[in-house]
């Protein structure tokens, strides 16, 4: 296997009534890794990331995470221990502001005349900058609502939010999905920008040229089950196809 | 050329965009000074101490249903049961006054009780509003609008099927109107300024003569408007119920306890429109189950007037404010111009439409400004 999982999934299985969305799953993440996790509609995608961020309670298998056994924890417990999942629909508050929605939840708090605690707006709009900074992000005014900005931006609130908070393990399901070229890129730049800070990254991504040009390894699943595990160095993108399809044992 | 033409034109559309959205963000200000004038101009008697003072004492009763409901649909709902919650308040409040006061127990000690309980009960609605829309998962609309009926019969089981409740011992009515018709300080002829009450000695010209600076009624919902605008605009709650209001999903996978936080936010609603109720009680030295029900729409169209989105998640408490004084101004500036009463409602009516499409306009004018 590999020299040092943050990330083990081992035997996991997940049952929708009599439909087996997963059968007996082995996954892992390396440290410092962007894994991309591949496969048609209904491979089961969602199901593994989310019995990972625990929304769904696997019915069979274990999950460890830095050698803590996370198996059917609560998605809150699972975010404290630092993996953050970054939804298609991101879960921002689009009516608020940049650092309102870096603090979403937390929000850092100063005392009025030294007694009652109030919202300190400044110091979360500057802290957010900097996390932008470090995404090399540009916002044109961090006091804008986020809906006036854009997809590519908004996602890279959504990522600046994760990685503020400290992610260890970043899950993105399929970032790029509903953005324009230019915005695509920007969003891959980031998760460059992330893996060369050393925190790993599971992408979930449609987009073949997305996932040769930032993932390190790509497991490919298929009817619940992976179908296979496959190195940047061996990958190409008819390979990956034929495996998506469900054609990958001929080759 | 081509470049003299467009540095000329930035400044020109980025002033016409300035005074758009100055227009857009303080229209409501706007409007409120201009029927200010208009009445002042045309209306005898308009424009005079007493008069603001009777109007701002008027505004009271929507003001404080309207506190309440602009934290309910900054979350995205609505919350039609205070139409009967400010009755229920004043009928509790009024009838242990009037039993306590009747059974001799000191007047001070009976009108803090009636007060409490009135609060006390009133809650109760906001809390099954509070449950039902949190955790049952009821429709804010649906859910209040069965409180609506169950506050209004019980309001009047309590008063027997009576409109009022009334039989408040004399000395408790000059207790109770010595506040609700009372101010902090007076202004009376020939005397000057007088604080907290008004002479006993006065001749009827003086009476006739004296204007309240400061009503109680006035001061005390400024207190309670201070109170929620801060909350709403500098806490962590208040930051808390915009998210939610923007996008519930968020706020629960932020950690948010978005159940409680709606069940005190019902609570709220209920709370304000209590004070409504209680403000009833010492203004009328009585209660009436129907004290609040003509003002539930004006307190849903201060809110929205204010700049509330109905949809959630924006909105301030200040334009909640000047919507309730626009909507008391021109009720008392009709009157004073004797203009059939009914035209305020037409006129509201527009307002609450241009309210909403300045609203629009205003949306768009923010994301052009980015590009
Ligand atoms: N909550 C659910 N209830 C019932 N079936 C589900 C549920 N979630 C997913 N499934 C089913 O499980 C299978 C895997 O779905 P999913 O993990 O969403 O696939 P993917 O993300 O790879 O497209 C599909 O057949 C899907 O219909
Ligand atoms: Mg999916």
């Amino acid at each position: 296997m590999s020299d040092s999982p943050i990330l083990k999934v081992r035997g996991v299985s997940k049952f929708f009534g009599g439909l087996t969305a997963l059968n007996n799953v082995d996954f892992w993440v390396n440290a410092g890794e962007v894994v991309a996790l591949l496969g048609d509609n209904g491979a089961g995608k969602s199901t593994l990331i989310k019995c990972i961020s625990g929304v769904y309670r696997p019915d069979h298998g274990q999950i460890t995470f830095n050698g803590h056994d996370i198996t059917g924890q609560a998605p809150m417990a699972i975010r404290s221990l630092g993996i953050e999942t970054i939804y298609q629909d991101l879960a921002l508050a689009e009516n608020l502001d940049v650092g309102a929605n870096v603090f979403l939840g937390k929000e850092k708090k100063k005392r009025l005349l030294g007694l009652i605690p109030v919202t300190d707006d400044d110091y979360m709009r500057a802290e957010a900058a900097k996390a932008l900074q470090k995404l090399d992000i540009h916002i044109p005014s961090l006091r804008q609502k986020l809906v006036n900005l854009s997809g590519g931006q908004r996602q890279a609130v959504a990522i600046a939010r994760a990685i503020y908070w400290n992610a260890r393990l970043i899950i993105m399901d399929e970032p790029t999905a509903a953005l324009g070229v230019p915005e695509q890129r920007k969003v891959l730049e980031v998760i460059r920008t992330l893996r060369d800070q050393g925190i790993p990254i599971i992408l979930i991504s449609h987009t073949m040229q997305d996932v040769m040009d930032v993932a390190d390894r790509m497991v490919v699943m298929l009817r619940g089950r992976v179908a296979a595990n496959v190195p940047r160095a061996e990958a190409t993108v008819d390979l990956l196809v034929k495996h998506i399809i469900g054609a990958g044992e001929m080759s | 050329m081509d470049k003299s033409k467009s540095t000329a034109a930035v400044p020109w559309y980025q002033s016409r965009d300035f005074w758009l959205k100055f227009l857009a963000s303080s229209w409501t200000y706007l409007f409120l000074i201009a029927i200010v004038i208009f009445f002042s101009l045309t209306g005898r008697g308009f424009f005079t101490i007493r008069n603001f003072s009777n109007i701002l004492v008027a505004s009271t009763l929507v003001m404080m249903m309207a506190v309440g409901q602009t934290y309910v649909i900054i979350t995205s709902g609505i919350d039609l049961s205070i139409a009967f919650t400010v009755g229920l308040a004043s009928v509790i409040c009024a009838t242990v006054m009037r039993d306590l006061a009747l059974a001799g127990t000191a007047i001070e000690v009976a009108i803090a009780a009636g007060v409490l309980s009135g609060m006390l009960v009133a809650i109760i609605p906001g809390l099954v509003n509070g449950y039902l829309v949190a955790w049952v998962k009821v429709p804010p609309f649906i859910a209040t609008l069965g409180m609506y009926g169950i506050v209004r019969g019980a309001s009047f089981l309590l008063t027997d099927g009576q409109q009022v409740v009334g039989g408040l011992p004399v000395a408790l009515r000059d207790s109770l109107s010595s506040i609700g018709n009372g101010s902090l300080l007076y202004s009376i002829p020939e005397i000057g300024l007088v604080f907290f009450s008004r002479p006993a000695d006065l001749t009827p010209l003086q009476l006739r003569g004296t204007d309240l600076l400061l009503p109680y009624p006035v001061l005390i919902a400024a207190i309670v408007v201070l109170v929620f605008g801060f909350i709403l605009g500098r806490t962590q709650f208040g930051r808390h119920t915009y998210v939610i209001g923007g996008n519930e999903d968020a706020a629960i996978r932020a950690g948010i306890n978005v159940k409680r936080h709606l069940l005190i936010i019902y609570c709220i609603s209920a709370f304000t429109a209590s004070i409504a109720g209680i403000l009833h009680v010492f203004r009328f030295t009585g209660g009436s189950p129907l004290a609040g029900e003509q003002a539930l729409l004006s307190s849903v169209a201060a809110v929205v007037i204010g700049g509330t989105n109905l949809f959630g998640g924006e909105g301030r408490l200040s334009g909640t404010v000047v919507g309730a004084l626009i909507i008391a101004t021109l009720t008392t500036g009709l009157v004073i111009l004797n203009i059939d009463a009914l035209w305020q409602f037409i006129i509201v009516g527009v307002i609450i439409i241009v309210a909403v499409l300045v609203g629009r306009v205003q949306q768009s004018l923010e994301r052009r400004q980015l590009t």
